[in-house]
């Protein structure tokens, strides 16, 4: 138990602390490195919780594709080098206290949330999920999720679908003057508009680049 | 304070949600900032649903992250289409000169 304690105020000091560093960063590669940072340890408690499931989904979706996904453009659009003004210009600074206001509100209803609700009373010593060894997270995970949330299972298949779909038709364009390959006028080309067939007077040869 | 409960992790989890909204708020420097706070909001989302369902004994907290999850990388891939668009069309994405809708 005093294992768990540690690594759960290890890895939560990390995620604040990283969270934090995602805000006030200047670097904008360097928001995406705190970020990847942040999931990191928030998988590890997942996995320690006894999620393993979702923290190693957590690892492959948040890491290592929506975190590329933002590394990615970032790089793309050169902004990482755009100075964070937020503290330095004078017109902006109104946001703060109000951001700052907002926020502390929010952070203490949570909390008087969380402590104001009353707990099952046998929550206190619950063991968790995988109290049984011979099943595990993932297998339970599987038993549910292709059966009884089949359906929220399939609608979130077409929600990445759109996504992708949305994402393509949202950044393609046509360029102008790019040559193009057109297979259909690749095949539909005739014999007799691209072969000639020539009389060739012997010892003379013929000419055919003009 | 030598046991960890579950309100250890929802606290974890109001504390990175005030930061993401504290980062929406004072971010002058521009959106992609503001689509990571978004990311840091659905994550203390998901830390407090699969923390209810392990110490509940529940699983549909843990199922229920798992759509979070899917809907988080939509959102991301979507609103950085956007944000490719936008900078393509007017060359910048810092948020004081975003002003084309007048809010």
């Amino acid at each position: 138990m005093i294992a768990h304690t540690i690594f759960f105020y290890v890895f939560s000091i990390i995620a604040v602390i990283s969270a934090i560093m995602v805000t006030v960063s200047k670097n904008t590669v360097h928001s995406v490195f705190f970020l990847i940072l942040d999931f990191i340890s928030i998988s590890c408690l997942f996995i320690m919780i006894g999620a393993e499931f979702l923290g190693m989904i957590m690892l492959i979706v948040y890491v290592g594709a929506v975190a590329v996904l933002f590394l990615f453009v970032v790089m793309m659009l050169n902004v990482a080098q755009q100075k964070n003004q937020w503290f330095i210009s004078k017109d902006n600074s109104k946001h703060i206290p109000v951001g700052l206001i907002i926020s502390t509100i929010i952070f203490f209803e949570l909390i008087i949330v969380i402590g104001g609700w009353k707990y099952k009373p046998d929550l206190f010593n619950a063991v968790g999920l995988n109290s049984s060894d011979e099943i595990s997270n993932t297998h339970s995970l599987g038993q549910v999720l292709y059966t009884d949330y089949i359906h929220i299972f399939q609608i979130s298949g077409m929600i990445l679908l759109i996504a992708m779909i949305g994402a393509i038709v949202l950044t393609f364009r046509q360029r102008e003057g790019v040559k193009k390959q057109s297979y259909v006028k690749q095949i539909s080309r005739e014999r007799s508009e691209g072969v000639e067939l020539l009389e060739v007077p012997s010892n003379r040869g013929i000419k055919i680049d003009d | 304070m030598t046991d960890i409960g579950l309100g250890h992790y929802l606290t974890l989890g109001a504390v990175i949600f005030s930061i993401g909204i504290i980062g929406i708020f004072l971010n002058r420097k521009n959106i992609i900032v503001i689509l990571m706070s978004i990311e840091l909001i659905l994550l203390a989302v998901n830390i407090n649903l699969v923390s209810f369902s392990i110490y509940l004994d529940n699983l549909t907290g843990q199922v229920f992250t798992l759509f979070i999850l899917t809907v988080a990388a939509a959102e991301a891939a979507i609103g950085l289409a956007i944000i490719v668009v936008y900078y393509r069309n007017s060359g910048t994405i810092r948020v004081e000169e975003i002003d084309k809708l007048k809010g």
